[in-house]
């Protein structure tokens, strides 16, 4: 009977000292990671609920309040057609966000896949892969984004798939190295020895072993997603007005940057702290899985 | 290491053909006539189709493909601008130097103003200067280099009317393109230097020099940044490459005549042969510095050099 209570205990406490656990408690003693985790859920919160918080319609055109610097009634001001900024910025950011967020999940699905595939097989498959990439990491990034985004055109998903190409070489790359490290190991060698099927030892050992790197890589690329994208509309390519995404609103406002800076001071803030948070979020993340640190 | 540079600069080649093919290929995927996009929208059927035949736009793809790599890297003729007829060659050639100029003088503020301060924020680590200097750092990273650049222009052109707005010329027309630029370059390399450095500081032999009785900022300078170095460099590698693609932005918002500004116009303007030869220049220019930037490894790191001059020689592998 105790015996029983004590193993209850030791799986309970084995539980609670599961990897994701541990990262999550090592990140909740870093002040500076909470405080982004906690300025990103507000941002997140604040645009999802935008329908319900937003003063007025985002669409809506007051001739009478053109370009009216920040007041009681319009705490961002109004743009050139009297649309509310606030209520603009709120809206932008579901595309901001979703931009950089579904544009990550591709490219590291993806490119983990790609790199999965060269770090297991090696080879002349590892060759062929890593040469196609070397060729997409030759071109800078953002000229690399403009050129797919002219070729789809502009829009709201080519826009993202143009910026999902782009993340592919970073994370197959990455997680190709970390399966190079892992793949001479032993537990492989019993993995194969047992007679493991080769897509279970990719995606059961090898993947989830080599994924740390990964996800703060992922982290950190939601942040780096945005700015390319609001980059591009800003050039005019990516997202076009009317919608109000920041990079789009910043592109419409540069022109009374002379007459009225709040236009241009609201879109590029919301950026600035979301990236921030972001980058807050992605460091307290690496410092929880470097394991270098661990306890 | 000759041998080595060799190697790597033969490498180019099918790197360089395989961004020409690249941008080639998106670029005929691109929606919309360019016979109609040159002509306008008043051109008769005839017109556009003798444009659409002068152009070769009738022919197949793989015989277009072959003819601009055939010109491009064989008869070194980049052809004319669809939309102003003027000769690519020649306005890369004004082009070119502009972007580069800016893109090194931007990584060497980067290099200059980052390192320095990650090496402080290293040695006091945890102390207000390291504090300040990775708020700074952090600040700086999430500043969009291209809202950054508005906001210059509004401090510096509009209000305090110090600087000009827009334009090439003098030394002045750089300084806030090239501010707005560096600043995530400068952020960048500060936190990189900091982590490496402290790497580095926790070493055996970094003990031992300090026990020895070397002086301390010859442990640091010497000892730590030295072998500090590698991780930096990388970073510096990567941002050159960003650098490049964001001075494209930067130069738009400060109408530098660059290749970043000529590309994103003729993207713009649907002028595809400026596209297709300008990425093609950016991405030489680019492997270029990558190559650099291997180079510099080898400089720094006594191992890597004696692995390029052991011929072919396979890196020992170590378990554990």
């Amino acid at each position: 009977m105790a015996e029983t209570a004590a193993r209850a205990k030791t799986v309970q406490k084995r539980k609670s000292n599961s990897e994701f656990a541990r990262i999550m408690h090592q990140m909740s003693k870093n002040k500076l990671a909470m405080a982004g985790l906690t300025i990103f859920l507000i941002e997140l919160a604040a645009v999802l609920l935008a329908p319900v918080i937003i003063p007025y319609d985002y669409t809506l055109m007051d001739m009478t309040a053109i370009q009216q610097g920040p007041s009681m009634k319009h705490i961002f001001g109004t743009d050139e057609l009297g649309r509310d900024i606030f209520s603009r910025v709120l809206y932008g950011g579901r595309y901001s966000i979703t931009m950089g967020l579904v544009s990550v999940m591709i490219s590291t699905t993806v490119g983990m896949s790609i790199g999965a595939v060269a770090g297991y097989f090696g080879g002349r498959v590892d060759n062929i892969i890593m040469r196609s990439l070397d060729i997409i990491q030759s071109l800078p990034a953002m000229l690399l984004t403009i050129v797919i985004s002219a070729a789809l055109g502009s829009g709201y998903l080519n826009t993202i798939l143009a910026l999902s190409v782009n993340g592919l070489p970073a994370s197959a790359r990455m997680l190709r190295a970390n399966m190079m490290k892992e793949r001479d190991s032993e537990y492989i060698e019993a993995a194969v020895s047992i007679n493991c099927s080769r897509f279970r030892i990719i995606a059961s050992h090898l993947i989830p072993n080599s994924l740390s790197a990964n996800i703060v890589q992922a982290t950190m690329a939601v942040a780096n997603m945005i700015v390319m994208a609001a980059s591009l509309s800003f050039i005019g390519l990516g997202v076009q007005p009317p919608i109000p995404e920041w990079g789009a609103m910043l592109s419409g406002a540069r022109q009374f940057i002379r007459q009225c800076p709040h236009m241009v001071i609201a879109p590029g803030g919301a950026i600035a702290v979301t990236i921030l948070a972001l980058n807050l979020m992605g460091d307290g993340l690496r410092d929880a899985l470097d394991p270098k640190l661990k306890r | 290491m000759g041998r080595y540079i060799v190697k790597r600069l033969l490498w180019m080649i099918p790197i360089v053909l395989g961004v020409a093919i690249l941008v080639f290929t998106l670029m005929t995927f691109c929606p919309g006539d360019p016979a109609e996009i040159i002509l306008g929208s008043t051109a008769t059927e005839e017109n556009l189709e003798a444009m659409r035949e002068e152009l070769g736009l009738n022919d197949p793809y793989l015989v277009r493909l072959g003819t601009f790599l055939k010109d491009t890297f064989l008869r070194f003729d980049l052809g004319d601008s669809w939309i102003t007829g003027a000769s690519i060659a020649a306005s890369i050639k004004e082009r070119l130097p502009r972007t580069l100029t800016l893109s090194i003088v931007m990584m060497l503020i980067s290099f200059g103003i980052g390192v320095p301060l990650g090496i402080i924020a290293a040695v006091h680590q945890n102390g207000w200067q390291d504090n300040l200097c990775m708020i700074m750092a952090l600040v700086g990273i999430s500043i969009p280099s291209f809202w950054l650049a508005l906001l210059l222009i509004l401090l510096f052109s509009v209000k305090l009317n110090w600087l000009p707005a827009m334009g090439i010329g003098g030394l002045e027309y750089y300084i806030l393109p090239a501010m707005a630029g560096c600043t995530g370059g400068i952020a960048a390399s500060a936190r990189q230097t900091r982590s490496s450095m402290l790497d580095v500081i926790r070493a055996d032999y970094i003990t031992t020099a300090r026990a020895k009785g070397v002086p301390e900022g010859k442990v640091i300078f010497k000892h730590a940044l030295k072998n500090g170095m590698i991780p930096i460099i990388t970073v510096m590698g990567t941002h050159f490459g960003k650098h490049l693609g964001g001075t494209m932005v930067i130069e738009t918002i400060f109408g530098i005549p660059g290749m970043g500004q000529m590309i994103i116009s003729a993207v713009n303007n649907r002028d595809y042969p400026v596209v297709q030869i300008g990425s093609v220049f950016l991405a030489i220019a680019f492997s270029f510095c990558m190559l650099g930037v291997d180079l510099m490894y080898a400089a720094v790191d006594p191992r890597i050099k004696a692995r390029y001059a052991g011929k072919g020689r396979k890196k020992v592998k170590s378990h554990g």
